[in-house]
């Protein structure tokens, strides 16, 4: 510890009438703190996932991980705010409870099984090819329809335009029709 | 809007901050009512009863922007001899078919408009069931460019006529007596709105759910247009009606709809028996005068953008390979085929319908049904865990092993683990950069669904069933080790391109003729030139207020729909106050984008006989409409009348004082037993509830309730209700209360407030219930709560299928609710008393 610490220690500063507020807060430690930003490898702009308001954000990583997500100053829209949904949403992508493998639960059973993804997509494809053949509809009360009641999606106002375009485009394709998203309801 | 909007709520404080005056019109007390000159607490369910003694207020002191209301709206429009009001017929328009419960729309239309032989006109049977009015996302229905019209607005049959004695008995004393609002601050409202609209001064409205999930939820809406229109605040700074809408890409999934009755750009998916061929499909779907009027383009650029080379002039361009509605197939009746057994396999992708949708059993009696259950989302929701631990495993009506759903729980990336665009409440696309690879199995929607796709198209057969699937276009880059589908490729599809490959640059591009494909009209020209326009960053810093180059509005990159309306007839600026895109002499010009054709004149007219842009005058500034007008009244399209008419929800303890009808005629109701109502005016249900939402929560608590963050600051489901009420029966605040309806019951803890306050209704005292809905049982959520939702009815408005979720009744006790079979008989004392 070097000289001179103890006139350096915040205690004493204040107590000699210095703003408690300000310089005379700090220590060695704040000194020696930095923003998380600052080591930042990359830096992504981004848009919050909660409400429709769309503030700007600027996602930060480093090795690999989200270190901090923060309003984006630019933005005409947030002008850098964020409520606190969207300042909670570093916690969205990094808390432990997120679900990051896939779950399966066979018919009449009691509890969750590992699946592996692949393996997950090729049954769910077999089930679709399947389903949709069974309950096939060509006419209905005399004219055609091509298409399925068997299958339906609910999903979207969360999802990316993007997302929601290649949703509507296999489903129609597939001639599954009751596809809905929150936007109804 | 402080509550769900707050970083939106930043531009009303400091309207506020320059002098503007904010009142604020709610069941509950919010955020936002501590924040404004003047709250006003109004009965759930009554809102049109406000609006329509606002719009009598106007016309009954000629306070209409006269100019603005003859030139730009179809105030002067004469309707047809045999239309009858509901003056007329105590509640009812002509055409009500009592045995059907649904409206035969012609005698509505305009003076001349000779209504079809078959489906008369749009807003029919066939075009009702199939929510055919939400096709109005983009454009207005099809009727005449050029009606008979009475300029001098004294007409007995003009509109302007019509609407004054529609409202007529819109008063200060029916709004007391319906909302209970006393007269003072109803004349406080209507004095404020009054004096600062016209030339110099605009009002806007802003608006959320509270408005449309009702049983008469799009005459909400309706009733605010007819309100600005007369005071002339659409299409000018500072006026129009904003709609705040509740989740990040809400809606983009209208444009790009998810949603069973629209393709992209609000096109309708065709009826089987309504539409056969592409050419006789296009002939019903609207009007040939108006922008809608080049919506064979619009249709030929998708379908070649699905099906390219497959789609040619010789086979309709695959018109026949779009599947076929025939009547509801939106997501309750989707329920109610999984009750029944027709609905066998489910995606349910980042939504959560065993908390988020009314009568949440029946939700999870039909995922019980299921055979097999998809869902893909960030945690496990109650959506994906019923079949351990929905409520009714503890009441004993569903049993782990007896269900025989498979259940497939895929986890979904991040918004920061994928890119792409989201399109907020402005129609605004802001493209976001991927930060990083998503964990685990998490894997984007966009990957599961072309990965999905790719597997599906290798398992088909070369028979007719399977061509739609098999010639499908679907080839998009694939992007790194979890070989990711190029969003950007997908976004390009989406934008369109010429025969030649080239991106579009605007959707005046768009051909009938095959030769350019768009995957969605209106989003033409986000990737003009090659260049991402949604990813576009200038800092607010560096351009003007209206911020042009920051993302990418739709159409046409404009931020104020139907500006041409911001200048006179003559294309002068109506005051230098408001002065926004005006007439220069040679073209179109402002601080936005113009609505309008660049180089169309104020004084051009069209020719005889001419057709969609071109059959709109220079003075007509809503040019998705077939007669370039803002429709005061709607002679075609809507299934519940041309006029906004107060009904009472259909679970209400008050009788509609205005008329012999209570509630909206053509409101769809679901009568099954899964769906019991409790009966209108029923002493054992003499509470109103509405449920609203919390800033720390969103929507059904997946994406806050287990963050650590928001589960504190917000940590128990609640029920709000008033002193009086708290002491009239009882209830403690932090104690428990039970609520009831014919559905179910459930507990929540109770805070007292004086923000919710009686209402006095004519004399009588109504207690209002106020419930946020965030809580579920688990979505590994650190905190859990009985689910709002189960309480609400399944009864729809008839125009689009929302449900009615802000106004219903209950009964209130103290205490918690029952437990196991104990519940279910507390219910059915409550349906047999
Ligand atoms: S930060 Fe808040 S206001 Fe902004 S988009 Fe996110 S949830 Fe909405």
């Amino acid at each position: 510890m070097g000289a001179g610490w103890l006139s350096r220690w915040p205690v004493i500063r204040q107590l000699k009438g210095e703003d408690g507020r300000g310089q005379a807060a700090r220590s060695a430690r704040t000194d020696a703190l930095r923003p998380r930003v600052e080591g930042a490898d990359t830096v992504a702009r981004s848009v919050c996932p909660y409400c429709a308001v769309g503030c700007g954000q600027l996602v930060y990583v480093k090795d690999g991980r989200v270190t901090q997500i923060e309003g984006d100053p630019g933005s005409p829209i947030s002008r850098g705010r964020l409520c606190p949904k969207g300042s909670a949403s570093k916690q969205l992508v990094t808390h432990p409870g997120r679900q990051t493998t896939v779950l399966y639960r066979r018919p009449h059973g009691t509890e969750w099984e590992p699946l592996d993804l692949e393996t997950a997509m090729d049954m769910i494809a077999d089930r679709v090819v399947r389903t949709r053949r069974e309950t096939w509809q060509q006419t209905h009360e005399g004219q055609e329809v091509r298409r399925t009641l068997g299958i339906a999606g609910l999903g979207g106002a969360t999802l990316d335009n993007e997302e929601n375009y290649l949703m509507k485009k296999l489903y129609t394709a597939l001639g599954a029709i009751q596809v809905e998203n929150q936007a109804r309801i | 809007m402080a509550e769900c909007h707050p970083v939106g709520y930043q531009w009303v404080m400091e309207a506020r901050a320059r002098g503007a005056k904010v009142f604020h019109i709610d069941p509950r007390f919010s955020r936002t009512s501590a924040t404004v000159d003047r709250y006003l607490a109004i009965r759930a369910g009554t809102d049109i009863v406000l609006l329509g003694a606002l719009i009598n207020y106007v016309l009954s002191n000629g306070l209409d922007f006269r100019e603005y209301v003859l030139a730009y709206t179809n105030a002067a429009t004469l309707v047809n001899r045999d239309f009858r009001d509901t003056e007329d017929l105590d509640g009812l328009f002509s055409g009500f078919d009592e045995e059907t419960g649904r409206y035969d729309p012609s005698t509505w239309a305009y003076e001349g408009d000779v209504p079809g032989e078959e489906e008369p006109v749009e807003g029919g049977e066939r075009h009702a069931e199939a929510a055919g009015s939400d096709s109005y996302g983009a454009r207005g229905a099809g009727a005449s460019a050029t009606p008979p019209s009475d300029p001098t607005l004294t007409d007995p049959r003009c509109v302007y006529q019509i609407l004054k004695r529609h409202y007529s008995r819109y008063t200060p004393e029916m709004v007391e007596e319906l909302c209970g609002i006393p007269p003072e601050l109803f004349l406080e409202l209507a004095e404020a709105v009054t004096a600062n609209s016209g030339r110099e001064r605009t009002t806007a409205w802003v608006y959320s759910v509270g408005w449309t999930q009702h049983s008469v939820g799009v005459q909400y809406i309706r009733a605010a247009a007819i309100l600005q229109l007369l005071l002339g605040n659409m299409g000018r700074p500072g006026g129009g009606i904003m709609a705040l809408r509740g989740h990040a890409s809400i809606q983009g999934s209208t444009d790009i709809p998810t949603l069973f009755n629209l393709l992209p750009g609000y096109i309708a998916m065709p009826h089987a028996h309504r539409h056969d061929s592409l050419d006789h499909y296009l002939e019903q779907e609207g009007a040939d005068t108006g922008w809608w009027g080049n919506r064979r383009a619009y249709v030929v650029s998708l379908l070649k953008a699905w099906w390219g080379d497959a789609a040619t002039e010789a086979n309709d361009y695959c018109f026949d390979y779009l599947p076929r509605l025939t009547g509801d197939h939106g997501h309750y009746a989707t329920v109610m085929g999984q009750i029944d057994g027709t609905v066998k396999g489910y995606f349910v992708v980042g939504e959560n319908p065993a908390v988020g949708s009314a009568n949440g059993k029946a939700q999870r009696l039909g995922l019980a049904n299921l055979d097999w259950l998809v869902v893909r989302d960030l945690m496990l929701v109650e959506t994906a865990t019923f079949w351990k631990d929905a409520p009714e495993i503890e009441t004993g009506e569903l049993r782990t092993e007896e269900i025989g759903t498979e259940v497939f729980f895929l986890p979904a990336a991040s918004h920061v683990e994928k890119e792409g665009t989201f399109t907020n409440t402005q129609r605004l696309l802001q493209w976001r950069e991927k930060a990083l690879d998503p964990p685990g199995d998490c894997r984007s929607d966009l990957w599961f669904y072309y990965h999905l796709g790719k597997r599906i198209r290798q398992r088909l057969g070369d028979d007719d069933i399977d061509r739609p699937a098999r010639e499908l276009t679907w080839d998009y880059p694939e992007i790194g080790a979890q070989r990711d589908p190029d969003a950007a490729a997908v976004l390009r599809e989406i934008n369109g391109t010429a025969a030649d490959g080239r991106l579009l640059a605007s959707l005046r591009e768009l051909k009938p003729d095959g030769s350019t494909s768009c995957g969605c009209w209106i989003y033409c020209g986000v990737y003009a030139d090659g260049v991402n326009m949604a990813a576009r960053r200038t800092p607010h810093t560096e351009q003007g207020p209206v911020a042009l180059e920051w993302g990418w509005a739709w159409p046409a990159n404009r931020r104020i729909l139907y500006n041409r309306a911001s200048a006179d007839p003559q294309g002068r600026p109506w005051s230098e106050r408001k002065k926004y895109v005006y007439w220069d002499g040679a073209k179109w010009t402002g601080p936005d984008v113009p609505d309008f054709e660049e180089d169309k004149a104020p004084d051009y007219r069209p020719p005889e006989g001419a057709k969609a842009e071109h059959a709109l005058a220079g003075t007509d500034p809503f040019i998705m409409q077939s007669d370039g007008r803002g429709w005061l009244y709607v002679p075609s399209g809507l299934s519940d009348g041309p006029l906004p008419t107060h009904y009472e929800p259909h679970e209400s303890p008050v009788r509609n004082a205005l008329y012999g009808q209570q509630a909206n005629p053509a409101r769809r109701t679901v009568d099954r037993p899964e769906n019991p109502y409790n009966p209108a005016l029923s002493p054992r249900f003499p509470y109103v509830y509405t449920t609203s939402r919390l800033t720390e929560h969103h929507t059904t608590g997946a994406m806050s309730r287990p963050l650590p963050y928001l589960a504190e600051l917000q940590p128990e489901a609640f029920c709000e209700v008033s002193r009086e009420m708290a002491e009239e029966l009882g209830l403690e605040n932090g104690a428990w209360a039970t609520i009831v309806t014919a559905r179910t019951a459930i507990e929540l803890r109770v805070l007292v407030t004086g923000r919710v306050r009686p209402l006095r209704l004519n004399g009588r005292t109504v207690h209002q219930v106020v419930m946020p809905y965030h809580w579920g049982y688990s979505s590994g959520g650190v905190i859990t709560g009985d689910i709002v939702n189960d309480l609400l009815p399944i009864v729809l408005d008839p125009n689009v299928y929302i449900q009615e979720s802000k106004a219903g009744t209950c009964d209130v006790l103290p205490g918690r609710r029952p437990r196991g079979s104990a519940l279910l008989d507390l219910i059915e004392r409550y349906r047999d008393g």
